[in-house]
């Protein structure tokens, strides 16, 4: 089907684009752009946990920067205690490593995750995006009046983080990781839409009624996928933190849950490559626009509104057309 | 004497004031066709939800395979064996008519979950999935997405999806709803062999396929069982022509 072999050919594209761009930006020595890529990186990384949610499980949540956050303040908790020498929270030693702090951050979101999606996935619809923005909120004001880390002051990290054999420090360095980080989701994100428990989650969202009637019960399937998309923002958080070196409650708050959405939609609901698609668009629209005018988000909102109206598929299916599913 | 596939003993509910399903007792015997006929408002479609599972009866006990079922959520009746069709066709529309009987398989075949071997490659599922559609005849149309197959395609592929469970009792409701004359006859072909595969609980509006089909058929009347018997039996049965053929016929 050549369908396919189009999405493909668009997915190679965008995946070179992203790797080319900050190369670019280092032979022209504009270190600001190796910074945007890596952002748009990391928010992309965060979509693909959202999209495993929400294109595969049509599980719409509002409260995805709760597992950003968590995954931002475990680094920035762990870096905090390494650098004071102190001990964490539960006698846990601090660490000034990427790995240990993924694997944590991973670990903690995806277990929130699963709680709140074992709450939040009794409901559906409107009620499921209020309850899933209520945990996210609660976790905010939590974040915000927690003295310990910095409060609503935020977290400064002193020393990015380490990564064994790479210097962090060097912008395009740290970018090589999150790019690598973000291709790894990406292929586990294709892993599990391709399985048996992709093709389960899938049939959740389309018809949960029809799939219970086959013997697989939907809140099973639909809260693993969740928890585990929870798991993949929260790494994406982890890296962000890295990328600003501070935390605070703002990673939490509800206009990033939102962003993420955004981004699913500009770049194209469940597709594979929808996310880096949509960040792309979402970060350039910021630079683009927001140098003209503070008012670039009214933009977004019009471009938005023409995507959701007339190019459901966004910008992946507006290009590849239909996804095929023999 | 046998035991019975499928057996409802007095089972009822209501909503509100309404009894839905009143008392209701009966059995689905091993190789048999069974058609639950009845007026529009019956409770036939209550009785489905209740022995499938997505309604819990207030009082009655159903048993399956001999195995109380009467707690049992959908999903779980569905692994022991019980295959369901939809009135209105159930089905996933994204996916292809052959995923579609792929995910029947793979739910029969146990959990879902398996996160890492791609379902395409997976030979069990395939393979035995193409012989699915073969049987109801849409082999042709296998690649085509459930979305854009035909009604009585979409009918089709309800009941490969029950075959592909390999079940020990199919609950088809309504499976002729919407075709046409020649869909039906080709459909109550395609029934006729079902039942060797498994005894069937059909219900069904088309009084011709049902008399063609079905070795018993229960009446069921403002949520009451007024008759079970023979297809010779009920065609007599003076209670039910009032309530029911009568009406039709007219």
């Amino acid at each position: 089907m050549p369908r396919i072999g189009r999405e493909q050919g668009l997915n190679l594209g965008l995946a070179l684009a992203l790797l080319a761009a900050p190369l670019v930006a280092l032979a022209l020595a504009e270190p600001f752009y190796i910074t945007l890529a890596t952002r748009i990186a990391i928010l992309a990384l965060a979509a693909v946990g959202l999209n495993l949610a929400l294109g595969l499980g049509g599980m719409v949540s509002f409260g995805h920067a709760a597992y950003f956050g968590i995954g931002g303040y475990v680094a920035g908790i762990m870096a905090h205690h390494a650098f004071m020498g102190t001990p964490g929270p539960l006698g846990i030693p601090g660490t000034g490593q990427m790995l240990p702090i993924w694997a944590m951050a991973m670990v903690i979101s995806g277990v929130v995750a699963a709680v709140i999606g074992a709450l939040s996935l009794r409901t559906s619809g409107i009620f499921f995006i209020m309850i899933t923005l209520a945990f996210a909120q609660m976790l905010y004001y939590f974040a915000l009046s927690w003295p310990a880390y910095g409060g609503e002051d935020g977290l400064p990290i002193f020393r990015r983080n380490a990564f064994p054999g790479l210097n962090t420090m060097r912008p395009i360095l740290f970018f090589a990781v999150v790019y690598v980080a973000l291709m790894l989701a990406i292929g586990v994100f294709a892993m599990l839409r391709e399985s048996r428990f992709g093709a389960a989650l899938m049939a959740a969202r389309q018809n949960p009624t029809r799939l219970a009637a086959l013997g697989t019960a939907p809140f099973g399937v639909m809260l693993v996928g969740f928890a585990i998309s929870g798991a993949i923002t929260g790494l994406a958080g982890a890296l962000m933190a890295d990328l600003t070196r501070f935390v605070s409650p703002a990673m939490m708050a509800w206009t990033l849950s939102g962003e993420l959405i955004v981004i699913i939609l500009l770049g194209g609901t469940g597709r594979l490559f929808g996310p880096v698609a949509g960040a792309a668009l979402l970060v350039g629209f910021e630079v683009v626009f927001g140098g003209m005018t503070e008012h670039w988000q009214l933009l977004l909102g019009i471009v938005l509104l023409l995507v959701v109206l007339f190019a459901r598929g966004g910008l992946i299916g507006t290009l590849a057309g239909r996804e095929g599913h023999g | 004497m046998a035991e019975a596939a499928l057996a409802l003993e007095d089972v009822a509910i209501t909503f509100g004031a309404l009894k839905a399903v009143d008392g209701v007792s009966l059995t689905l015997m091993p190789g048999e066709i069974h058609a639950l006929i009845g007026p529009n408002g019956a409770g036939k479609s209550t009785l489905m939800g209740l022995i499938s599972g997505s309604l819990r009866p207030d009082r009655g006990r159903i048993t399956f395979g001999g195995r109380d079922v009467t707690a049992l959520p959908v999903a779980a009746r569905a692994r022991l064996g019980l295959g369901r069709s939809f009135q209105v066709s159930s089905l996933i529309p994204e996916f292809s008519a052959r995923r579609n009987v792929m995910l029947a398989l793979q739910s029969r075949a146990g959990h879902p979950f398996h996160f890492f071997r791609p379902v395409r490659h997976d030979r069990a599922l395939t393979t035995s999935a193409e012989a699915c559609l073969a049987e109801v005849g849409l082999a042709l149309r296998a690649h085509v997405r459930a979305a854009e197959l035909s009604h009585g395609e979409r009918r089709r592929l309800e009941i490969a999806m029950a075959l592909a469970l390999a079940p020990s009792a199919f609950l088809l409701d309504e499976p002729m709803a919407g075709l046409g004359a020649e869909g039906t006859a080709d459909l109550v072909e395609v029934l006729d062999r079902l039942r060797a595969r498994a005894p069937i609980l059909l219900v069904e509006h088309d009084m011709d396929a049902v008399f063609a089909l079905a070795d018993r058929v229960s009446v069921l009347a403002s949520g009451r069982l007024i008759a079970t018997g023979t297809v010779a039996e009920i065609r007599q049965d003076a209670a039910v022509r009032t309530a029911y053929l009568g009406e039709a016929a007219s």
